[in-house]
């Protein structure tokens, strides 16, 4: 992976961003057990292949985007704004 | 069956060299048996030295260590060899002077050239933080009988005349952390020299491969499937670096394991002028010469996980510009070559070993950048924690279980770069 395509910018050298980790859902404070916290803050999937993960494009528009990377080749499968359905590396967003 | 393996000596080197007999193998391929007693997932230093120690100490040869491809092809062939025990917490410090201590000695025990080199390692403080950290491990190291110190630029000139202490420079350096028994050895003979070791005591070593299944049933582990059969045992042990995580996940144990590349490069050969170990984890880069005269660069891991081990030019051209930084006249080297090993980070830079929920699943992983100079006595600990199913007190702060209990062994400020 030399570029990452950022969604707002286009194909940005991947130097510009800043990795956020793989997506994973925060647990209700209220209800959570200690097993289901220590999961959150420290079990990853870290699989070899496809991974869904947030990016931060900080050297550029300073926006999130969430990246479908495959591991074993940093290619990126898809891509799109943090919030939204994803979209191919070259399709164009709505 | 033990190997007839000649003694390696000067004697033997002229007998074998004026008969032209050649030399018995060192180690050598069997067939994979239908079970073994135990059995180790990953044929590098930590496996191997596991494997050693088992059939050394403890009397246990029925062992296999299995690994994809080659012994010493992951990590253990991919590190810069760098040896040191100056840590900043005290378990961290009293388990890697055990390691040193098992390094020094390793060449007799194994009756095996591995070259170690004690010339010293020096971690650079570019500003106040770094060195008010430099002088809380140098305390700590000192209190637990590791010879450590601070350093001034005076000093460090004295020991690497080519490096810019002056004011000038873009990050001026304001003191060193000083370790003279820290050093360099060459890592394929640690490799090579406990396979020989593992194989001459009866242990069958099987390189290509690879493990795609951990079998168990009720929490308690039976065997392994392999890409060449399956193999029943009552006790495996993972000691994979990247591929931890997935290794663990076969046998249903979750892992807090992250796998991050960790670049290096090495340049052309030049004239011996660099004694010690050089790091700067300000600059993100550490530097030695090997005894063939190359400087071998490395620097933190990749900014974002990968199995990928591809070397990228992000890299080269930070790693360049902070070496050039340290010492200008080093402009006109060229890089030879670079390349990537995969580190299973931990959320506190220390490793994972010993038991799991998983009965007779052993670990030793999370070894992170770190794992080479841990291999010998990680081998001899986690032997002990097999030969007896207890851990050994050297090992209990890097228990699985302490990501649960909140006891993490917090060692980024002394692991993270400094190699």
């Amino acid at each position: 992976m030399i570029t990452l395509p950022c969604p707002w910018c286009g194909p940005r050298n991947v130097t510009e961003f800043a990795y956020g980790g793989e997506t994973v859902a925060r647990p209700d404070a209220a209800t959570v057990t200690p097993a289901e916290w220590r999961a959150y803050l420290y079990v990853r999937a870290n699989p070899a292949g496809p991974v869904t993960e947030t990016w931060l494009h900080r050297a550029g528009c300073r926006r999130y985007l969430v990246v479908e990377r495959d591991t074993t080749s940093n290619e990126v499968l898809a891509v799109r704004r943090a919030g939204r359905a994803a979209k191919t590396p070259t399709g164009q967003h709505p | 069956m033990k190997n007839e393996t000649p003694r390696y000596s000067a004697f033997s080197l002229a007998r074998r060299g004026l008969s032209g007999k050649p030399w018995p193998p060192a180690w050598r391929a069997h067939e994979l048996r239908p079970s073994y007693d135990v059995v180790i997932i990953g044929g590098g230093v930590h496996g191997l030295a596991t494997a050693h120690y088992l059939a050394a100490n403890h009397d246990i040869t029925n062992v296999a260590v299995l690994d994809k491809g080659y012994i010493g092809g992951g990590g253990s062939g991919r590190n810069t060899a760098i040896l040191r025990s100056n840590y900043l917490t005290p378990e961290g410090i009293a388990f890697y002077d055990r390691s040193l201590t098992l390094y020094r000695h390793l060449a007799a025990d194994l009756n095996f050239n591995v070259m170690f080199s004690q010339r010293g390692h020096m971690t650079l403080a570019h500003n106040d933080s770094s060195l008010r950290t430099m002088r809380w491990r140098a305390e700590v190291n000192k209190l637990c009988g590791v010879d450590s110190d601070v350093i001034d630029p005076n000093e460090i000139a004295k020991l690497v005349p080519r490096m810019d202490v002056s004011s000038e420079a873009r990050y001026p350096i304001l003191g060193a952390l000083w370790h003279p028994p820290g050093g360099i050895i060459r890592h394929d003979a640690v490799v090579w020299g406990y396979a020989r070791g593992a194989d001459r005591r009866g242990v069958h070593i099987h390189q290509n491969t690879e493990v795609v299944g951990v079998d168990a049933i009720d929490d308690r582990v039976t065997g392994v499937r392999t890409s060449r059969g399956p193999v029943s045992a009552s006790v495996v042990v993972n000691c994979t670096a990247g591929w931890s995580s997935l290794v663990s996940d076969m046998a249903g144990v979750e892992m807090p394991v992250q796998t991050f590349p960790l670049q290096a490069a090495v340049t052309e050969p030049v004239q011996p002028f660099l004694d010690p170990v050089v790091v700067s984890g300000t600059l993100h880069v550490y530097v030695s010469q090997t005894d063939r005269g190359e400087l071998v660069f490395g620097a933190s891991v990749d900014p974002f996980p990968s199995y990928s081990t591809g070397g990228s030019l992000e890299f080269i051209e930070g790693l360049a510009g902070h070496v050039l930084q340290l010492m200008p006249s080093l402009h006109r080297l060229r890089l030879l070559r670079q390349w990537a090993g995969l580190c299973d980070m931990t959320p506190d830079y220390s490793p994972i070993m010993g038991l799991t929920p998983v009965d007779g699943f052993y670990v030793d992983v999370g070894w992170g950048t770190y794992g080479f100079k841990a291999g010998p006595v990680s081998g001899e600990q986690m032997a002990a924690c097999i030969a007896t199913g207890r851990t050994p007190e050297l090992i209990a702060p890097f228990s699985l279980s302490r990501f649960a209990d909140g006891h993490l062994v917090g060692e980024k400020g002394a692991a993270a770069v400094g190699h």
